[in-house]
């Protein structure tokens, strides 16, 4: 029986590594579904969903070579997955503001409170070394609504970071 | 009325260009009828194109009037539309009925000039901006064999790519 896996890549960057994964994949016989590729401090990072009617240890197998060619750490987890169950946000939220610990878990913790439930995170750290910023994206389904959203943020912004809220009003035609 | 079936990707016929409408007849008056009615059939549909229902002909319906905040013509009737003008661009999330499943960052005109015939045959002129802009934009797409899958950008850096000047 098919069964989806969740396979997550990790290792030092350098050209040709989703080439060489999707390769093995494809030569011992598996579907991708969604995948999401990050280059994280230097490092390659990936998730991706693979269908395959064997056990997790047989899919491990499977990316050893590449993997020890690589230098990559490979993990297989067996999940419920499924294709075709895409939640779409109708808010987005930028913030920015100087790095500082604290600020995502912050942030995320107002915007958990007021009903928000993140689809999509992402977040850098930019700036100089001296003076490093914090820059976050994220996502998501505003469940209680977008105005409950808004006041909840206005109490951050007179803490130092900037946060800006844009409804995602998709057009479908 | 009759609610028609929409083409659905990777259906090829979806790529390819319609004609022009040569008549404003009873048959037409029917099918845009029943296209208005399968706009409405699926959840949040602004807009539909005669060749998502398997008819190559340049005919468009826009209707944005359900969305509040935006401003717009009303309920329109696109046929054989042209764009005559453009200004500006910006990105925004668009779906379509014949791509489930999916929604993705698009650029778009901000502000458009349509020149079309409504469904009598008179000349039209439309000045249009944002929201309905775009729902034009995507629909005129589509009597040109395309979809909104040809012009997504990022979804992660949903900004423009940066211009280099010298
Ligand atoms: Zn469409």
């Amino acid at each position: 029986m098919k069964k989806w896996f969740m396979v997550t890549v990790v290792g030092k960057d350098r050209p040709g590594i989703v080439a060489h994964i999707s390769e093995a994949l494809y030569q011992g016989g598996c579907q991708l579904g969604e995948a999401s590729m990050m280059r994280l401090g230097g490092n390659f990072t990936i998730m991706l969903m693979v269908e395959h009617d064997t056990e997790a240890k047989t899919l491990s197998e499977l990316l050893e070579a590449p993997a020890d060619a690589l230098g990559l750490r490979i993990h297989v987890d067996e999940i419920e997955g499924h294709l075709h169950e895409h939640l779409f946000p109708d808010v987005s939220v930028m913030v920015h503001g100087a790095d500082r610990l604290g600020i995502v878990a912050q942030v995320t913790h107002v915007l958990a409170e007021a009903g928000l439930n993140i689809l999509d995170l992402e977040s850098d750290v930019a700036g100089t070394e001296q003076e490093p910023i914090y820059i976050m994206h994220v996502e998501g389904v505003a469940a209680k609504g977008i105005e409950t959203l808004e006041l909840a943020l206005d109490s951050l912004v007179t803490e130092g970071i900037e946060v800006r809220l844009t409804p995602i009003d998709t057009m479908i035609a | 009325m009759a609610v028609l079936e929409i083409l659905v990707y990777p259906d090829p016929r979806l790529a390819h260009a319609s004609q022009s409408v040569p008549a404003f007849d009873k048959n037409l008056h029917k099918f845009i009828e029943d296209l208005e009615e399968t706009m409405h059939a699926g959840p949040g549909g602004v807009g539909i194109a005669a060749p998502q229902v398997d008819v190559l002909q340049r005919i468009v319906i826009v209707d944005v009037s359900g969305k509040p905040k935006v401003s717009s013509h009303g309920r329109l009737i696109l046929i054989n539309p042209q764009i005559v003008a453009n200004g500006g661009g910006l990105v925004g999330r668009e779906g379509c009925m014949s791509v489930p499943d999916y929604t993705g960052n698009v650029v778009r005109a901000k502000t458009i000039q349509v020149v079309a015939y409504d469904e009598f045959g008179e000349r039209q002129e439309y000045a249009c901006e944002g929201y309905e802009a775009r729902v034009i934009q995507h629909e005129i797409d589509h009597l040109d064999g395309l979809l909104f899958l040809d012009r997504l950008v990022s979804r992660r850096r949903d900004l423009f790519r940066r211009k280099t000047y010298a």
